[in-house]
């Protein structure tokens, strides 16, 4: 079993499946025709028609902002969900509040996207606010399940680390709140790093929150684009989809150089 | 902790601002950890939880024209508050054989895809909990990077895999096979759950078979087990809170996915998230769309129940 021959070979026959699809993606992306699956040379014709396509460009401006702003709010409320979930043994609720911070995780999309869109219009009858949606809805939706994301990647680096650095800064007369500004989070930053990079890329991805809670002119790139998908196959996503995964190729490796340093030895896992 | 302080060295100056701060707190009976929950309690309870009982709210309402395009719950008639309560939308879900219908062919797809993707990644988690180390944190990076490219693009990338003119065909092709009908099928559907959401599965898969005692596999063939029988009585019941965690994790987004039967499959995939979806957008019927998410939330919540209860085995182990 330990050095048998099937694991290697689903492993191998699994990563294949999950990667043959994104490479055939990127070679066609430098298609010379617009036959998306038909190679016919090459060309990098599609990335030049994505950066005339004023539509495009400013979808894509409009989600970075969205995704920036989701992501720094969930990355204080997350973190603080956190410290609460992992610091305070007991307190009331507390059931109920990891069962709020940890339901979005899982919640279909369709059911959040509808929940928050019903909320703001029945708020804008009460209370006169938020007026119309758009981006400002857009953000508030993103924000909320990307607080339980950066929770879950919080929570695990604060279980993990050495809480007597923390008593001993308090057995030196830092307050708690000093503590937590001079220890907690110089240690726990690669994972905040981290939370926020995820919240941003799966704000920057969502399609179906923000379909449902934003308005008239506020159209979101992942909302363009499968306008665009949906009409059919069209090369210059396939030019869109390799910036994107390029991008995240690269964040992702950054983050994980950043992690594997940042982590002590001994701590095998 | 605690070491017994020298009388001789003065107390450590304590930072000043923080501690007028908090004595003031403190004197109006608010404490530190209920400043730390304040935020994310409100946050959650205004964006995540009341949403959720507005969606019940209007699910009791009938569309109408105008804005809203519901008709009003609480309505004042001479100074006394009316309360008005339609089950309409509930006895249609009943009745109506598409809803039925939609539901039920959800909770099949979800199902058999599931199955699937446990079946996918339970080896390749196992692989990857067993290779050396320096090659363990490679291999989950590439896990982990499929799911952090765009969700939507990915879907998009199969949709050129598997379209008639498409790579896999084109393949075939080559060895004179005639090409296969793949896109706009159950078939794609499937193909599409699994591959979007395989790291789900195989992460909480991996976290529990990576903290398994090496030793028990050695004394159970020491004791003369054959491996297949090591696997199926030891491993396979220990690493149970991360499949129902992988599982669960795959089968309750899937649920409710739209994007995935909306590009991959064909008019006659129905499944529950494209009915709400169409429901809202295409007949602008809230309310419906409203009592179809409640009757989708009765679905999910046992699911939900049994993930919150294995995350807490996985991580606990």
């Amino acid at each position: 079993m330990r050095r048998g021959w099937f694991l290697p070979i689903a492993a191998s026959l699994g990563f294949a499946f999950l990667y043959a699809p994104i490479v055939s993606l990127v070679i066609f992306s430098f298609n010379e025709s617009s036959l998306v699956t038909v190679w016919s040379g090459f060309s990098t014709k599609w990335y030049g028609a994505l950066f005339s396509d004023p539509q495009l460009l400013g979808a894509a401006w409009l989600s970075l902002q969205i995704a920036a702003l989701a992501a720094s709010i969930a990355l204080v409320l997350g973190t603080l969900a956190a410290v609460a979930l992992v610091r305070f043994r007991r307190f009331r609720g507390r059931t109920l509040f990891s069962g709020m911070v940890s339901a979005p995780l899982v919640m279909p999309d369709v059911i959040t996207g509808l929940s928050l869109l019903l909320l703001f219009v029945a708020m804008e009858g009460l209370l006169g606010w938020p007026q119309g949606r758009g981006m400002v809805t857009i953000v508030i939706a993103h924000a909320t399940f990307c607080t339980a994301y950066v929770c879950v990647v919080v929570q695990s680096r604060l279980s993990d680390f050495d809480r007597s650095l923390e008593e001993a800064a308090m057995d030196l007369g830092a307050s708690p709140v000093r503590t937590f500004f001079d220890i907690t989070l110089p240690i726990i930053a690669p994972a905040l790093v981290s939370g926020w990079l995820l919240g941003f890329t799966l704000s920057l991805d969502d399609l179906v929150i923000a379909s449902f809670v934003s308005g008239p002119g506020s159209s979101t790139l992942p909302m363009v684009i499968f306008s665009k998908v949906r009409l059919g196959v069209s090369p210059d996503v396939n030019a869109l989809a390799t910036i994107i995964i390029g991008i995240v190729a690269l964040g992702v490796l950054g983050a994980t150089i950043l992690q594997l340093r940042s982590k002590p030895k001994s701590s095998g896992a | 902790m605690t070491i017994a302080r020298d009388p001789t060295i003065p107390p450590p100056r304590r930072l000043k601002p923080w501690n007028a701060v908090e004595r003031g707190l403190a004197k109006v009976g608010i404490t530190g950890r209920m400043l730390v929950l304040a935020a994310p309690v409100l946050w959650l309870l205004v964006f995540f939880l009341i949403p959720l009982a507005v969606v019940f709210g209007i699910s009791l309402t009938t569309k109408q024209f105008g804005r809203p395009p519901y008709s009003p719950l609480l309505t004042t008639e001479e100074g006394t508050v009316q309360l008005t309560l339609q089950f309409n939308n509930y006895i249609r879900l009943f009745t109506d054989n598409l809803y039925v219908a939609a539901y039920l062919s959800s909770i099949r797809i979800a199902a058999i895809s599931t199955v699937i993707t446990l079946l996918v990644g339970y080896p390749m988690a196992y692989a990857i909990a067993r290779a050396p180390d320096r090659w363990r944190n490679i291999f989950l990076m590439l896990v982990v990077l499929p799911f952090f490219t765009s969700f939507l693009l990915r879907v998009y990338a199969l949709t050129g895999f598997m379209r008639g003119n498409g790579v896999i065909n084109q393949f075939l092709g080559l060895f004179g096979i005639p090409p296969l009908v793949m896109m706009q099928t159950d078939f794609a559907v499937y193909v599409g759950i699994v591959y979007t959401y395989l790291p789900f599965m195989i992460l909480p898969l991996y976290t529990t078979l990576v903290k398994l005692d090496t030793s028990l596999f050695e004394a159970s063939a020491d004791l003369g087990a054959r491996p297949i029988h090591t696997f199926l009585f030891v491993t396979l019941p220990l690493s149970l809170p991360g499949i129902v965690a992988g599982s669960m994790l795959v089968f309750i987004p899937a649920i409710g996915e739209f994007v995935i039967p909306s590009l991959l499959g064909g008019p006659e995939t129905l499944m529950i998230g494209r009915v709400l979806w169409d429901e809202f957008f295409a007949a602008t019927n809230w309310p419906r769309a409203a009592a179809v998410a409640v009757a989708m939330l009765v679905v999910v919540v046992v699911p939900i129940m049994l993930l919150q209860r294995a995350q807490g085995a996985v991580v606990e182990k």
